[in-house]
């Protein structure tokens, strides 16, 4: 079983980054159950990270693991873009 | 009621830019450089942040976009600037946003909150006080949200006057005469634009740079040429910001020949610039050899500029007429410049002859021949570049001779004499007159600003001492218009002329 490793950056209490933070922690519940490990960066606390990174649209997300490495940016409420990015399969809720 | 103060400038220190926007740019406030590929937007940008840490202290942030830091640094390294030390002196710091990600995906709304953390935190790292980035184009190609990018720009632009800093923001224009920028970035952050130029012109390039607007400040309107040279970077040639309050001088230098000195009333003004025009062959480097090396002041230095000789040919011709001009280099009392025309533009010689004369700091400067250099630009540049010459030489309160050959023999002007005319001082003209059926030489004084002079044609001659000059061409007329006619003596007598040397002052009549 592949573990996921995600660094998400956000910055500080936006409705973007909110957004973002709730959208993934659904999608990794849904999808990956414990199978992942997730660090949230705030830029504002950590431009230094930020800098490292070279993190340019807050909120970015980070997938270092599995290889290839994706950078997702948005709050992530296109699910669909999300998981084909991550390389999950979209399934509707009636296949649920 | 509360008072507003008026928009403070900061100086840039890039050469002649403070003097056409009036003090630099607006003070913390953000000016968009627009220009299209190759028009200099990153060397400005970046000369924005060399002059400030170079000159005032002032550290900087440099942005980029399209670049990576990498390149950045090598390529300014071909200007000699050495952007790595400043780093180790925490005086200039990379916000690297260039393109790295290659997996790059958009799912749902973003902000440039993480950019905006980064370059703030860059600025308080350094104390920033000037931010560069370059060049906005690539931040529009990699997030395909335009309006998201501008409403963003805009809050960056604010946040960046809240830091207290000056930017400039380079933007990418895909004419020069158009639209101000691609992405329409001007709408947004437009309190203060530039456009820099580079257009062809006569199969030349010529670059500009014109302030399109700065808000509520006050700037020079038009276009300025410029120039990209090592160690300085941009160097403006500032044409109508020149003052026209030279110094007029009463002192008076001598031409390097005794009877010329008499015909304009007691030699040259010090400060002044004087044309000599004539065919080729007339003698105007005979002239301009004279004048760098005859009845020169002990204090006194020349420098020459020779643009149709060779040093070799120059000397040789030289000591033909007596002169050495190798001992007068060996005592320092003499520089000659020998250089193809075509080497370089009009706009890097102009730098370049000032900073010889910023060094060698003479008292005469001739130029042989001025028209020479008519070839190398389009029309416009060399008008520019004969106005920056020679208001330049009249700041420096030094005397300047330069030459003009005509295009034809007999009589005519130039191209030259149409440009300079009006700024020099004064003007010889030198001329071959037929005359039974053999060529002879004529030098008259045409005009001569603030002074009496001989108002006569005389005949000169030329042989190993130098120039001799003679007596007026009696029953000739024409000459100036290259059709000499012999006339009869009695149909010559003008009313009330009595005395040949009317026009000369008393004491030195011929």
């Amino acid at each position: 079983m592949s573990s996921y490793v995600f660094k998400l950056y956000i910055a500080g209490t936006t409705p973007n980054s909110q957004a973002a933070v709730a959208n993934l922690q659904h999608i990794c519940q849904e999808h990956l159950g414990t199978a992942y490990e997730l660090t949230i960066i705030d830029v504002l606390q950590h431009p230094q990270l930020a800098e490292e990174a070279k993190i340019l649209a807050t909120p970015t997300l980070v997938k270092e693991s599995p290889v290839p490495i994706r950078w997702i940016i948005g709050d992530l409420s296109e699910k669909r873009a999300v998981l084909a990015a991550l390389g999950l399969p979209f399934r509707t809720t009636s296949e649920k | 009621m509360s008072t507003l103060s008026a928009i403070k400038k900061l100086p840039t220190g890039i050469a002649g830019f403070d003097q056409i926007t009036a003090g630099g740019l607006p003070e913390q406030r953000t000016t968009l450089l627009a220009g299209t590929a190759g028009s200099g937007k990153t060397v400005m940008a970046a000369q924005f942040l060399a002059e400030g840490i170079r000159q005032f202290g002032e550290p900087g942030v440099f942005v980029t976009f399209e670049e990576t830091p990498q390149d950045i640094r090598q390529n300014l390294l071909s200007l000699n600037w050495q952007v790595n030390t400043w780093e180790a002196q925490n005086q200039w710091v990379f916000v690297d946003a260039s393109p790295t990600h290659n997996g790059e995906v958009i799912a749902g709304a973003y902000d440039l909150d993480a950019f905006l953390a980064r370059v703030a935190h860059a600025v308080q790292k350094v104390q920033a006080r000037r931010v560069a980035m370059d060049s906005l184009g690539a931040i529009f190609v990699r997030l395909p949200d335009p309006l998201t990018i501008r409403t963003e720009l805009l809050r960056i632009a604010s946040a960046l006057k809240q830091m207290g800093v000056t930017a400039v923001m380079t933007a990418e224009r895909d004419e020069e005469y158009g639209h101000i920028t691609r992405h329409r970035v001007e709408e947004f952050v437009a309190d203060n634009v530039i456009i820099l130029r580079n257009v062809p012109e006569e199969e030349k390039r010529r670059r500009t740079i014109e302030i399109l607007k700065f808000r509520g400040a006050f700037h020079q309107k038009g276009e300025y040429p410029f120039t990209i040279i090592p160690n300085q970077g941009i160097v403006l040639i500032p044409l109508s910001a020149i003052e026209l309050k030279q110094r007029s001088s009463n002192k008076r230098i001598s031409s390097g020949n005794m009877m010329l000195d008499a015909m304009c009333d007691g030699g040259f003004f010090r400060d002044s610039i004087i044309l000599v025009s004539g065919a080729t062959g007339t003698g105007k480097t005979l002239m301009v050899t004279e004048f760098t090396a005859r009845n020169i002041g002990a204090e006194e230095r020349c420098l020459l500029f020779a643009f149709e000789e060779s040093r070799e040919q120059l000397f040789r011709n030289a000591s033909g007429w007596g002169i050495d001009f190798e001992q007068m280099e060996a005592e320092g009392k003499l520089k000659v410049v020998c250089e193809y025309p075509e080497v370089t533009s009009l706009e890097t010689r102009l730098i370049e002859m000032k900073t010889i004369i910023q060094e060698f700091k003479p008292t005469r400067v001739a130029v042989d021949s001025l028209s020479a250099l008519e070839r190398v630009g389009t029309m416009r540049s060399f008008r520019e570049f004969v106005i920056s010459l020679t208001s330049y030489i009249k700041h420096q309160e030094i005397t300047g001779l330069f030459t003009s050959t005509t295009p034809s023999l007999m009589g005519g002007t130039s191209v030259t004499e149409a440009h300079i005319s009006t700024l020099t001082d004064s003007i010889i003209l030198l001329r071959y007159v037929e005359m039974h059926g053999e060529m002879r030489r004529g030098i008259t004084v045409l005009k001569m600003r603030g002074s009496q002079h001989d108002k006569e044609i005389r005949e000169f001659t030329i042989d190993q001492q130098g120039m001799h000059i003679g007596n007026p061409f009696r029953n000739v007329v024409g000459i100036l218009s290259g059709q000499p006619i012999q006339v009869d003596p009695h149909e010559l007598e003008p009313p009330t002329h009595i005395n040949k040397n009317a026009n000369l002052p008393r004491h030195q009549q011929l």
